[in-house]
């Protein structure tokens, strides 16, 4: 059961019988899911679902209290407990909001190539910022820029570092349409052109519905429903999902 | 003759021709304040840097402890150095009563709270989501831990500051246990009091001029650092 | 850039780290607690008169030269003296309370007690001299004055040898002093003189120690001299190497016998503020001698 399996398969992400449990009380709950290589996978639910319990554990920032997931990375597959550092840093995240190192754009755009030993990834770090049309501000501080720019960099900072797995945890809240269409089409772009894998959280169904080829939705740290976006808001075969797509409270 | 203008004459004096008895006091006191805080910045800014960011049985009282060192008279750890380096106590063997090392473990009790309890807050300011977005770049634990630090950095530098400021203008707790010994434990604070006591108003004048300009300068140190630290170049 | 801001203060603190290390080595006095062939360190404890006044800075060179030693002066009251010596702290004591000196001895605490040198106390105070006690030959009867008159009496209040002097005095006349006029400052000589100047208030001082104040400026007076009871007799102890192992017995026996030596005397005898003597030599070998 845990061993990794060395056959490429379909899926990015492979979870079983998870749980997380804070203070006794249990966050999350899944059973069974799957992430597609190469696909954009939004997550949406109410507030205190569980669901950035879950991108955490994706990204390797926490451990389940129990069960397994196992990871494909550089068309192998591991555990959580045994993925090394290098392929662990195949896996990038953006948060909600932004923590930046108060140092030039430029360097926080870097940072992540020099934790690899690219010291001379300039070019890329040029690209990025022209990726996210921040060219301009390459060496102004973050305390200076809006909210916006200042997710923009966030997304910089991951995009450099070239991610086979990108997860996306509420990347667009309170920012404005202009940014939030920015950053979309980023995070499109990304997917379409590199193929990267993107898993998304967010609490906006318009968003999830724009972005996403699947979307689940969790509600108090169980999946509910997971359908191909169009079955999803079309078709949903959970009560609960319709509740939760037509808008209606669920609570 | 001992008018204020006249001592403030001959120190003037005593410091633009370089004094040897002037210049010698003024780096002894450096000497002993620069191990001092090299030794305090060494044990204090990762225990600061530590409390900020781990949870442990007991943190609170530890805490507390800091916050009451940061509070502690100078001359209460000075007679505590006194009767640890005594003869008759229990570090007595050692010798180091009335000698730099004396002077040296004192100016780390004083200082040291003060480093750890400025670097902990220095890294609190820090955005407690840093770590674990630099985590979610690939950063190690431990490179995230580093990261975090050097955002801090402005604040550690402060508190090392200030450290030094406490730590070189300090005079019962280097008087007692450096004894202000002659060509060997007699710093600027400890020499003037002892020149204010002979009447020798325009040397002990010379020496707090000099002591007023050491903080001075760590202070415009200070400031310096702090606007290339936070401002691109 | 900022990441060779990042590099500046590294090797800032790397060059303060070096310095901090190699800091140790710089004054030449500081080896010798550090390493054998070098000076030996001797610790003498003494009362803040004999520093003071110059006289230590003005002999010593010439042990350390000659015993290749390396003398660290302590100058603190004479009560904190026979504590520090007490302790063990100090190798050799320079101090003047003769009847606690000799308890010193009979406790212990040294194996003997040699006669060094003498000046004497005199009675200061301001050139008006409220209390009307100039040209007196009494000082307890000066003091029953100074008391009667109220006028600011400055007293060392430090346990020193010269305050136990002054108690003595104040029990001779009968009064136990009290009141706003008599100040405890609870500092050294120099300090106490000067307190006694901004007041215009008399104390009891050394008179080595207000010779050397008065060439600084005091303009305080020597307003009763020449008492028997004023006698400041200045003894040294080596400590006792039987209680104190540790202590540098014989380096403080060989300080003991070059202080009492003739030639040390002579220049005891010759130590001058403006044309001053201050100490009158006053060992067995230097009375012998002459």
């Amino acid at each position: 059961m845990s061993i990794p399996v060395t056959a490429p398969s379909p899926y990015v992400y492979q979870i079983n019988a998870i749980q997380q449990i804070y203070q006794r009380r249990t966050v999350l709950d899944l059973d069974e899911l799957q992430i597609r290589q190469g696909e954009i996978f939004a997550l949406v639910g109410p507030s205190g679902a569980g669901k950035s319990t879950l991108l955490r554990i994706l990204a390797f920032l926490e451990r389940p209290a129990s069960g397994q997931v196992h990871v494909q990375v550089d068309g192998t597959n591991w555990m959580q407990d045994e993925i090394p550092i290098a392929q662990r840093r195949k896996i990038a995240m953006v948060f909600q909001r932004p923590a930046l190192l108060s140092r030039p754009v430029r360097v926080n755009v870097a940072y992540g190539l020099r934790l690899r030993g690219n010291y001379d990834g300039k070019v890329r770090v040029e690209e990025a910022l022209e990726r996210v049309s921040l060219t301009h501000l390459a060496d102004a501080l973050p305390r200076t820029l809006s909210g916006g720019e200042m997710q923009r960099v966030a997304v910089a900072r991951t995009l450099v570092l070239e991610p086979q797995i990108l997860i996306l945890d509420e990347p667009t809240a309170n920012l404005d349409p202009t940014n939030v269409r920015i950053i979309e089409e980023l995070v499109q772009d990304q997917n379409q052109r590199f193929g990267t894998s993107i898993v998304l959280v967010t609490h906006n169904i318009f968003q999830a519905r724009r972005l996403a080829d699947r979307v689940a939705l969790i509600i108090d740290g169980k999946l509910v429903e997971v359908a191909a976006t169009e079955d999803f808001f079309e078709n949903p075969k959970d009560p609960r999902t319709a509740a939760f797509v037509s808008g209606d409270l669920i609570y | 003759m001992n008018t204020f203008v006249e001592a403030l004459l001959e120190a003037l004096r005593l410091i633009l021709t370089l004094d040897p008895v002037v210049v010698e006091i003024a780096l002894r006191s450096l000497q002993v304040t620069a191990i001092a805080l090299v030794i305090s910045a060494v044990l204090g800014v990762p225990t600061g840097a530590w409390l900020a960011l781990t949870r442990f049985p007991g943190k609170r009282l530890f805490t507390a402890f800091i916050y009451t060192g940061m509070g502690m008279p100078p001359v209460v750890a000075g007679l505590a150095v006194y009767l640890l380096l005594s003869r008759t106590g229990p570090l007595g063997d050692l010798g180091w009563l009335f000698s730099l090392r004396a002077m040296v473990i004192a100016q780390v009790i004083i200082a040291t709270p003060l480093v750890v309890g400025v670097s902990m807050s220095a890294v609190l300011a820090v955005d407690p989501s840093l770590g674990q977005q630099l985590r979610a770049l690939g950063a190690t634990v431990f490179q995230s831990r580093l990261a975090v630090l050097a955002e801090a950095r402005v604040g550690v530098i402060v508190g090392l500051v200030a450290g030094f400021g406490s730590i070189i203008s300090e005079v019962g707790a280097v008087m007692l246990v450096g004894g202000n010994i002659d060509g060997r434990t007699r710093v600027l604070t400890t020499a003037i009091v002892l020149e204010t006591r002979k009447g020798n108003f325009d040397l002990a004048m010379a020496l707090g001029i000099i002591l007023l300009g050491l903080s001075f300068l760590a202070n415009l140190v200070m400031a310096l650092g702090q606007g290339r630290l936070s401002e691109p170049s | 850039m900022p990441t060779r801001n990042i590099r500046v203060w590294l090797i800032f603190i790397l060059t303060l780290s070096l310095l901090a290390c190699a800091a140790p080595a710089t004054p030449p006095a500081d080896q010798a607690a550090e390493s054998d062939s070098d000076p030996q360190r001797l610790i003498l404890a003494t009362t803040t008169s004999t520093e003071n006044s110059g006289l230590l800075a003005f002999i010593l060179p010439v042990f350390e030269e000659q015993y290749n030693a390396s003398v660290d002066v302590v100058a603190v009251g004479t009560g904190q003296a026979l504590e520090i010596g007490e302790a063990g702290d100090a190798d050799v004591l320079l101090v003047h309370d003769r009847s606690r000196e000799d308890i010193f001895v009979e406790a212990g605490n040294a194996p003997a007690r040699y006669d060094v040198m003498y000046n004497d106390f005199v009675i200061i105070g301001p050139a008006v001299d409220p209390a009307g006690i100039r040209g007196m030959e009494d000082a307890a009867a000066a003091f029953a004055l100074i008391a009667e008159a109220g006028s600011p009496f400055v007293s060392r209040g430090d346990d020193s040898g010269t305050h136990s002097k002054e108690l003595s005095i104040w029990a001779a006349a009968g009064i136990e002093p009290s009141g706003d006029w008599y100040q405890a400052a609870g500092q050294g000589m120099g300090a106490v003189i000067t307190i006694a100047d901004e007041q215009q208030g008399y104390t009891l001082s050394d008179r080595a120690t207000f010779i050397a104040r008065q060439a600084e400026g005091v303009s305080l007076e020597v307003l009763l001299e020449g008492d028997e009871a004023l006698f400041n007799p200045y003894g040294v102890m080596p400590i006792s190497a039987e209680r104190h192992p540790d202590v540098n017995a014989e380096l403080a026996m060989q300080f003991v016998e070059w202080l009492i030596s003739v030639e040390t005397q002579e220049m005891i005898a010759s130590f001058e503020i403006n044309g001053q003597k201050l100490f009158f030599p006053d060992s067995d070998a230097w009375n012998a001698a002459q």
